[in-house]
């Protein structure tokens, strides 16, 4: 008789041999009951009809769309739709997030109470229900004719929220917004990469600043050759009639989306930077503190910084469920990625592929957030020391 | 002098700024427990014979859409003379959560009994068709009841399926770690929703015509898979903090595979896993709420349309606050005990 060594090795090999063989059966099993179905249906597998136009309308887009554009272009639009939800989200989420962590952390007995009740209450009920609350709140504001005013610039109503806006064309718009971001990201490089740490202060306030207005000025210069001709540059809102013209419409289904994840979100983002704080060593504070530096300056270089690394994978998964929650627009009917598949769904019946692109766009962007935060946390991660020490 | 946690070991606020948000934060506080106990105690409307009509022209809530609406919240479209059996049902459950929470039920074997037996009582009482019950299909549950049904059976299904891939994703056989780790991480990714959705949509296209059942079972498989792909890394994790002395002198003693997994690392592993499982339940129960979307009448979707029809359109701030208050109780209560336990476990005295 063979050793004990090697039988639990022939053994192992049965087992895989067996396990692989199973989910190839089991595969072929699907796809051959998936293919018979379809017959049955008479709908055929394929991906011809991202082309055909979709004749229905949605209402909520960032670039212009009509009923006659075709599926692809829908989906686009969805895409982008949860990644702006997604993206505005994130940013207010974090500040509620981090004003509700100082609350609960600060020597204020009665601010900690406000935190406590805030984070318990919101924690504990669902996201959905809080969602559908805000709708129904926001739905019965009063009608755009008796909309609250704020100064004749904001008007809310339950039709949505009427800001001021520029007359200028969507794309000039964009590409401002995206000049704002790159000087953005070429400040914080430049005010933090190592390669510039040896500059003397002065000339390297100077070079920020000139890239500010450098940035500023590009941004400016091409919203002034977007404007749209013979219209004032700024565009206020006004009442005419039943509705408001001029300015720009945000709707009530992002509004309640932003607000729902916002305040939910920010309950356990609150949690996440409170454990961060808590967690840093009480040997670095009383080091920085025996070197002298006040309290302002412990907080900002020595205990924030530390925290953040602490808190990074944490606030990763957080926000990978941010992306995630999204989806809940299709209850209020915001178009977001998953409300457009299933339309396309219901309207074309290409369920297969649809759920394919569905799973694959989320798999994509959760995939993408994760890469992008567990790089930042690489790059600010201290060679060689624990936060906690 | 409370813990000094947090910001409070340096940003310490002076005296003075300290007062004034206190003095703030206590006026704040004041004003809105005055607003919530004026509307909702003082200048409510508890009963209304007379329907809506008795709720116009009042500032305060309208308790009365409660009174009028409960056992379709509760209940959803059960038949009416038979709503006792699901009360029963919702406090079996009831019982066998509290029971489960005593440590004298923590071994796998009494667990899996408890919540077995407690499943199946449910069942009956809600199904049925035995000891003189009248028949009610799974079609006619609602409300609280369905919500705790879908709570229970992913609990049911989810927590072997997650123990399972956790031990699959740890093997050393590589082609079954791999498949492990690849259902979890993708599962994560995905939102819950999107896997509903393939549960209740496009399953029926996968398999073949009257193997698919029941949408309702078929949602439950898919809440349970998404359960179990998150409690899957948990008890991973704990697995993780199981020392590797402990797996390498069972290994010592020649105890096999099954009685390594089942006597030593597992329950030292759970006792490790107890707090995030907990969370994770209390989030699975959160999530129930989702099947309104697919389109099924629980709790959730059985308050939109408390207030949803004609008369009762003005009151859905009270329909959303009982139903929140409903929630709360069990999440809240639920996520104390973990906290509990999380306290006195490091306390090491479980």
């Amino acid at each position: 008789m063979a050793p004990a060594s090697l039988r639990n090795r022939r053994f192992s090999w049965l087992v895989q041999a067996s396990f692989v063989a199973v989910v190839v059966l089991v595969a072929w099993f699907l796809i051959d009951s998936t293919r018979k179905n379809l017959e049955v249906q008479g709908v055929t597998l394929g991906f011809d009809f991202l082309f055909r136009s979709t004749g229905w309308n949605i209402n909520y887009s960032l670039i212009p769309y009509s009923p006659t554009d075709p599926y692809w272009k829908v989906l686009v639009i969805g895409l982008m739709n949860t990644l702006w939800l997604g993206f505005i989200s994130l940013v207010t989420a974090t500040i509620l997030g981090v004003l509700i962590a100082v609350a609960r952390t600060v020597n204020n007995r009665v601010l900690r109470i406000i935190g406590l009740f805030y984070v318990e209450s919101v924690r504990s009920v669902p996201v959905l229900l809080q969602l559908f609350f805000w709708f129904a709140v926001y739905s019965n504001l009063p009608g755009p004719r008796q909309a609250i005013s704020y100064g004749d610039m904001v008007f809310v109503s339950g039709r949505g929220v009427f800001v001021p806006g520029l007359n200028v064309s969507a794309a000039s718009g964009a590409l401002a917004l995206a000049a704002a971001l790159v000087t953005l990201g070429v400040l914080l490089w430049v005010g933090q990469a190592r390669r510039f740490r040896r500059m003397e202060p002065w000339p390297k306030r100077g070079l920020l600043l000139g890239i500010l207005l450098l940035g500023a000025a590009v941004a400016a210069a091409v919203l002034g050759l977007g404007r749209v001709p013979g219209t004032d540059l700024v565009s206020i809102p006004a009442r005419r009639g039943l509705n408001f013209v001029g300015g720009v419409t945000i709707g009530l289904e992002i509004v309640t989306m932003i607000t729902a994840i916002t305040v939910y979100g920010a309950a356990y983002i609150s949690e996440i930077v409170r454990a961060g704080l808590v967690a840093v060593g009480k040997g670095q504070i009383e080091a920085a503190r025996a070197l002298g530096l006040g309290g302002w300056h412990v907080f900002t270089r020595i205990h924030m910084p530390l925290a953040i690394r602490a808190m990074l994978p944490s606030l990763t998964n957080q926000y990978v469920w941010l992306m995630k929650a999204t989806t809940l627009g299709i209850a209020i009917g915001f178009t977001d990625f998953f409300m457009v598949v299933a339309v396309s769904i219901t309207q074309s019946g290409h369920t297969i592929e649809l759920i394919a692109i569905l799973m694959a766009g989320f798999l994509l962007i959760n995939y993408t957030l994760a890469r992008v935060f567990n790089w930042i946390n690489r790059m600010i991660a201290l060679p060689g020391s624990r936060v906690s020490s | 002098m409370s813990r000094r946690t947090g910001l409070s070991r340096h940003l310490t606020l002076t005296n003075f700024l300290n007062a004034v948000i206190s003095a703030a934060g206590l006026f704040f506080l004041a004003w809105v427990a005055w607003r919530l106990i004026s509307w909702g105690v003082l200048g409510a409307v508890w009963s209304s014979p007379s329907g809506a009509e008795g709720c116009r022209g009042t500032e305060g809530a309208c308790w009365a859409v409660i009174e009028s609406r409960w056992r379709l919240i509760l209940f959803g479209l059960y038949p009416y003379e038979e709503q006792w059996r699901s009360i029963l049902a919702c406090a079996v459950v009831v019982v066998v959560t509290v029971l489960s929470c005593i440590p004298a039920f923590w071994t796998g074997r009494r667990l899996a009994a408890l919540w077995l037996v407690g499943a199946g009582l449910y069942y009956i009482l809600m199904r049925g068709g035995v000891f003189g019950l009248s028949v009610v299909p799974e079609a006619r549950w609602g409300g609280l009841a369905l919500t705790l049904f879908i709570f229970v059976s992913t609990i049911l299904i989810g927590m072997p399926m997650a123990i399972g891939l956790a031990l699959l994703r740890r093997s050393s056989m590589r082609p079954l770690a791999a498949a492990a780790a690849l259902v979890i991480d993708s599962v994560r990714s995905l939102p819950l929703l999107s896997i509903l959705f393939t549960a209740a949509v496009v399953i029926p296209f996968v398999l073949p015509a009257g193997m698919s059942g029941d949408k309702l079972y078929r949602v439950i498989i898919g809440f349970a898979l998404f359960f179990a792909a998150y409690q899957a890394e948990v008890v991973r994790s704990g697995m993780q903090t199981v020392q590797r002395g402990q797996e390498e002198a069972a290994l010592a003693l020649g105890l096999g595979y099954w009685q390594r997994m089942t006597r030593i690392l597992m329950p030292q592993a759970f006792r490790y896993a107890l707090p995030p499982t907990i969370s994770q339940i209390v989030i699975a129960f959160k999530e129930t709420s989702l099947v309104v979307i697919v389109g099924f009448f629980e709790l959730m979707a059985s308050a939109n349309a408390a207030y949803g029809t004609g008369e009762w359109r003005f009151a859905y701030v009270e329909v959303y606050v009982f139903v929140a208050a409903i929630y709360f109780v069990f999440v809240f209560s639920l996520s104390r005990y973990g906290a509990f336990l999380e306290r006195t476990m490091r306390v090491g005295k479980i």
